[in-house]
C-alpha cells in the first residue's frame, strides 16, 4: 500500500516544487518591488511544502533523500501537474496560474488535514495556514487587474482563456486516488471539482472574467509521469548543477 | 509600467506582542489599504517580527521641520532641572 502513498505525495510534492520553482525564475522581474518580495515569499512557503512531502516519500521510498528526489530523478518518474509547468510568460499568466492553483490546494488541503496518515495530516495542517493567505494575495489581484482597465481585463481574460485547459487534470482520478480515498488518506481528485469551482467563479465573476468552455484537454498527464514539453527545460536547469558535481555542497 | 505609478507611500508600524508599542519598521508602496496590509505583512512580519501592523499614509503624518530644529529642541538641552533626578526615590518603589 506504501506505493499510492509515495505516488500520493511525489504529485503534491512536485506540484509544489516546480511551482516554487516557476517562481523563484521571476524573482527580481515583477512590475514593483513589493510584489516582486510578496510573490517569492509564496515561492518559499510552495518550497517548504514540497520539502514535507518529499521528506516522506524519501522516507518511504527508503534509501534515498528528498534532495535526490529533486536533483536526481529523471522526468518520467515525476509526478507534478501540468498547470504548474506553463512558463511565466506574463503577469496575468503568472497570476492566474497561481490562482488557480491557490483555490486546488485551498479545496485539497482542507480535506488532508482529516486525513487517516497522520504524517499527511502534520504537513497539511501547517500548509493549509500558508495556503488561506496565498489565495487571498491571488484572489485579491485577479480582481484588481479585472476589474482594473479594460485593456487589463483582456489581458486577464487571455490568461485565464490559455489556462483553463489545464484544470482538466486537476480532477481526473487516477489509481493513486482510488487507493488514497479507499485508504481514507486523501479524497478523491474529482470530489474536489465542486469546492474549487465555487471558489474559482466566485472570483471570476467579481473580477468580471468570463469562464471559458470546459474541454477534454488530455489522457495523458502529469500526475502519470506524462509531461508538458516545458518539464525537461526546467529539470535541465533545476538538476544541472548537481549532476555536473554531485554531492557539490556550500 | 513607470516607475513612478506605484501607489502612494505608506508607513508600517509593528506591535511585538500584545500591550507594547507599535514601532516603525519602514514604508512600502501600495494603491490602497487592502494592499498596504498585505504588502506590510510579506515585507515585515515573515520573521516572527510581530503580531500587529498598523499602516498610516506617510502624507498623513504630521512631522516637525527640521529647519525649526534649533527653536524647537535647544532650549530644552541647559534645563536639566526638567529631570526628575533631584528626588530620592523612597525604597519599594518600582517603575521608576
Amino acid at each position: 500500500m506504501n506505493n499510492e502513498i509515495l505516488d500520493y505525495c511525489l504529485r503534491i510534492g512536485d506540484t509544489s516544487l516546480i511551482l516554487s520553482h516557476r517562481i523563484g525564475e521571476y524573482c527580481s522581474k515583477a512590475p514593483v518591488l513589493e510584489e516582486d518580495l510578496a510573490i517569492t515569499n509564496v515561492g518559499l512557503d510552495l518550497l517548504g511544502q514540497a520539502e514535507n512531502f518529499l521528506n516522506y516519500a524519501a522516507e518511504i521510498k527508503g534509501n534515498t533523500t528528498a534532495d535526490e528526489l529533486t536533483f536526481k530523478r529523471k522526468e518520467k518518474d515525476f509526478r507534478c501537474l501540468h498547470l504548474v509547468q506553463i512558463p511565466n510568460i506574463d503577469f496575468a499568466f503568472i497570476l492566474t496560474r497561481q490562482f488557480l492553483i491557490d483555490c486546488y490546494h485551498h479545496s485539497l488541503f482542507n480535506q488532508l488535514v482529516n486525513s487517516t496518515d497522520q504524517r499527511i495530516t502534520g504537513i497539511s495542517k501547517k500548509a493549509i495556514k500558508e495556503i488561506n493567505y496565498h489565495i487571498q494575495r491571488s484572489a485579491d489581484w485577479m480582481v484588481r487587474l479585472g476589474l482594473g482597465t479594460e485593456y487589463s481585463n483582456q489581458r486577464l481574460q487571455n490568461a485565464v482563456n490559455e489556462l483553463w485547459m489545464y484544470t482538466d487534470e486537476l480532477f481526473i482520478d487516477n489509481d493513486t486516488d482510488i487507493q488514497i480515498d479507499l485508504l481514507k488518506i486523501g479524497p478523491l481528485s474529482s470530489s474536489l471539482k465542486k469546492p474549487w469551482e465555487k471558489l474559482v467563479m466566485s472570483t471570476l465573476s467579481s473580477a468580471d472574467i468570463k469562464i471559458p468552455d470546459a474541454n477534454l484537454y488530455s489522457l495523458k498527464y502529469g500526475k502519470d509521469g506524462f509531461h508538458t514539453e516545458y518539464l525537461g527545460y526546467i529539470l535541465a536547469e533545476m538538476q544541472h548543477l548537481p549532476l555536473l558535481y554531485p554531492n557539490a555542497i556550500w | 509600467m513607470s516607475d513612478e505609478d506605484q501607489g502612494v507611500l505608506w508607513e508600517v508600524f509593528i506591535q511585538v506582542k500584545a500591550g507594547r508599542p507599535y514601532k516603525h519598521v519602514g514604508s512600502l508602496h501600495a494603491y490602497d489599504k487592502e494592499m498596504a496590509m498585505k504588502a506590510a505583512r510579506d515585507l515585515y512580519t515573515r520573521r516572527n517580527e510581530g503580531n500587529g501592523i498598523w499602516i498610516v499614509k506617510a502624507e498623513d503624518i504630521i512631522s516637525s521641520d527640521v529647519n525649526d530644529g534649533e527653536a524647537f529642541f535647544d532650549p530644552s538641552n541647559d534645563k536639566i532641572y526638567r529631570h526628575p533626578t533631584f528626588y530620592k526615590i523612597p525604597e519599594g518603589v518600582k517603575h521608576i
